[in-house]
């Protein structure tokens, strides 16, 4: 999403290296060398066919660390961007919320654990308090799992309320 | 003649009770959904998809085709009240039509936009109606080295075109590639990049992609912004209709946006975002009263609104005929197929007329339907973009989950969510565009088949893939696209322009 009028991140911000650009040429390089390693592996398998499974991942592979280099070589030559700081607090808000509702779903099922989801995201953009939205949280997704799993017949994850219908 | 009588089946098809039901529950979500700011024709679909398998294949791809148009009309209310556009089409449409918003003429602007979208996508359904079948007969005679080179060419268009650098548009793009390949490999029956985890044997499913990357990535980078994006909803004030003068200077921005629009689209190259730009630009040029433009020009919505609508249409000519997704929105489309067992290509034209050409004649219908149900319900449209954003994020995340959870009620396939969800943050963090990774991650599997396929035929000699005229030319496009933006550079001393990331 890059509004057309409002110009590119300063160009004029020159300060040594974008280390953000560093990060994602390293993890590009990591993916590179996973992939390439499975390649390999494949490639000592015997496949009767003039091209096995190993050649696609290998061209991959090869692809993945050129644009590793060529995105360290532009963190270099555009230098440090000024990016707008980021605010953890709410993200951590959301991310809790997925994280728990992982966690909670194979016990309690889905309404509770995506209640609690519910109420995560609301806190992360500042709506509390959480217990009134885990409550209506988890009153709306019963409601939306008596829908999908009893209606559309979506094999949706069940728990203590849930058993009750 | 055939052409006719074919879209005249399809139009018997398309008027059947049920499948009304479904372009009608199609163009109302789709709007609805698509009015909510941040959320375009791509995620509404991703998110729609997992809940519909169940249903009959024609009548849910007819309400994807509605989902997709009424996406496009509801993105343009949302940016026209908001400033926020739901997806890139509608970032220009932003640009004249807030400014209009702001001095009291939101009505016309809807009004024209809707109506432009109406013109355009219905010229452009017409358009698509008799381009589709001439593709088909050419891609009849492809062979698969002829579609390994379309597939390039898609790949390194859709690289170009999307993002701020080419090396960005090719990171996703191959980061997409990667993910295509975890699963079992159908020829040999190896497992690739699964490390013993089951659920990774089938691959990755692009739905839990796309809805990772548009929903749970977006929402992870609104929350992170916080306070920085708070929005202003411009009220609807005045009249929704508009006067003489408005129709006078709608009308030619409508055809000409139309007419960029639906080429572009329906080339290999595609994407809404590009003709849309040109649009405006060459309004700009063209308006009478060019003081008027940034200040609120009709004719800066009436342009880029048709051209986003006609090429919407114009992306499913290569879809349809080819199977070849141009843009995030088709990619899914094309899940959206492969879930039924179809497979969008020239052989779907005779294997399943009736389904392609019903939906090709529905496209008509929620055309219409958009049209006599977008104005009217204009209050009911703004009074979904007051939702308060905690509620309205945290329903989206509540239904991301449950489509997840509906087409694999698996922990693993949550897992994975969560953590394309925090790829899509990172990328759009670091203005990495979203849409190649969906198509990468959805062709290149297909391109890899194609490839295999080749150089079996010609067992193991590579030159085959160079000497059909038809992949020559495919591969000379693909080096332009790529490096056309460098020769662009070398020649005039600019940065070429570059479109913007859809979803």
């Amino acid at each position: 999403m890059s509004d057309p009028n409002t110009p590119s991140p300063d160009r004029s911000a020159r300060r040594g290296a974008d280390k953000a650009g560093f990060a994602i040429a390293f993890g590009l390089a990591l993916l590179s060398l996973v992939v390439g390693w499975d390649a390999w592996r494949l490639s000592q398998i015997n496949v009767y066919s003039a091209i096995g499974p190993a050649a696609f991942p290998t061209i991959i592979a090869g692809g993945l660390a050129l644009l590793a280099v060529a995105t360290a070589v532009e963190a270099i030559r555009e230098g440090a961007l000024e990016r707008p700081r980021d605010e953890p607090v709410p993200m951590a808000w959301v991310l809790g919320g997925l994280i728990g509702q992982i966690i909670l779903l194979p016990f309690l099922g889905f309404s509770i654990a995506t209640g609690w989801l519910f109420a995560a995201t609301a806190k992360g953009f500042g709506r509390g308090p959480v217990w009134a939205h885990f409550l209506a949280g988890t009153a709306m997704c019963l409601v939306i799992y008596l829908i999908f799993a009893k209606g559309l017949q979506l094999s949706l994850p069940a728990g203590p309320i849930e058993r009750l219908f | 003649m055939e052409t006719f009588a074919a879209l005249g089946h399809g139009v018997v098809v398309a008027l059947q009770p049920m499948n009304l039901l479904f372009a009608f529950a199609g163009v109302m979500l789709g709007t609805a959904v698509g009015v909510l700011p941040g959320i375009g024709p791509a995620l509404t679909v991703a998110l729609l998809l997992p809940i519909t398998f169940k249903l009959d294949p024609a009548g849910s791809l007819i309400m994807f085709a509605g989902i997709y148009y009424g996406g496009m009309y509801g993105g343009s209310t949302a940016s026209i009240l908001l400033n926020t556009p739901g997806e890139s089409a509608s970032i220009v449409t932003a640009l004249e039509g807030n400014k209009m918003a702001r001095a009291g003429r939101g009505g016309p602007a809807l009004a024209t936009s809707a109506i432009g979208s109406f013109v355009a996508g219905t010229i452009a359904t017409i358009g698509l109606a008799l381009v589709a079948p001439t593709v088909v007969d050419v891609a009849i005679s492809f062979g698969p080295e002829d579609y390994f080179a379309l597939m390039i060419l898609a790949f390194t268009t859709v690289s170009a075109a999307f993002g701020s650098s080419v090396t960005r548009g090719l990171t996703s793009l191959f980061i997409g590639l990667a993910l295509g390949l975890v699963g079992i490999d159908l020829q040999s029956g190896q497992a690739r990049l699964s490390f013993g985890i089951p659920d990774l044997l089938d691959g990755v499913e692009v739905t839990t992609l796309a809805v990772a990357l548009f929903a749970i990535g977006e929402t992870l980078s609104v929350a992170a912004a916080g306070l920085r994006a708070e929005e202003v909803i411009e009220p609807v004030k005045g009249s929704v209709f508009m006067n003489r003068e408005d129709w006078r200077r709608s009308w030619w921005p409508w055809l000409r946006g139309t007419a960029l629009g639906f080429p572009i689209g329906a080339m290999p190259a595609g994407g809404a975002e590009i003709p849309t730009f040109l649009s405006y630009a060459l309004e700009k040029r063209l308006c009478r009263k060019p003081d008027e433009f940034g200040n609120g020009a009709i004719e800066g919505v009436a342009g880029p609104e048709a051209a986003n609508n006609a090429a919407a249409a114009g992306v499913l000519v290569p879809l349809l005929t080819l199977g070849l997704p141009t843009s995030a929105t088709a990619a899914i489309m094309l899940a959206g197929f492969q879930q039924y067992g179809l497979n969008p290509g020239p052989l779907l034209f005779t294997s399943n007329p009736d389904l392609v050409w019903g939906l090709i004649a529905s496209l008509f219908i929620a055309n219409g339907m958009l049209l006599v149900l977008n104005l009217p319900l204009v209050g009911l449209w703004v009074r979904l973009l007051a939702i308060p954003r905690p509620w309205l994020y945290g329903g989206i995340l509540v239904f991301a989950t449950l489509g997840t959870l509906g087409a694999n009620p698996s922990l693993v396939e949550l897992g994975m969510l969560l953590i394309f969800g925090l790829l899509g943050y990172v990328l759009r963090r670091y203005d990495y565009p979203i849409a190649p990774v969906v198509v990468g991650l959805i062709l290149g599997p297909l391109s890899e088949q194609q490839l295999r396929r080749a150089l079996a035929i010609s067992v193991g000699d590579p030159i085959v893939l160079f000497q059909s005229p038809i992949a020559l030319t495919l591969y000379a496009l693909s080096a332009l696209a790529l490096f056309g933006p460098l020769i662009f550079y070398l020649i005039t001393g600019h940065r070429a322009p570059v479109g913007a990331d859809e979803d």
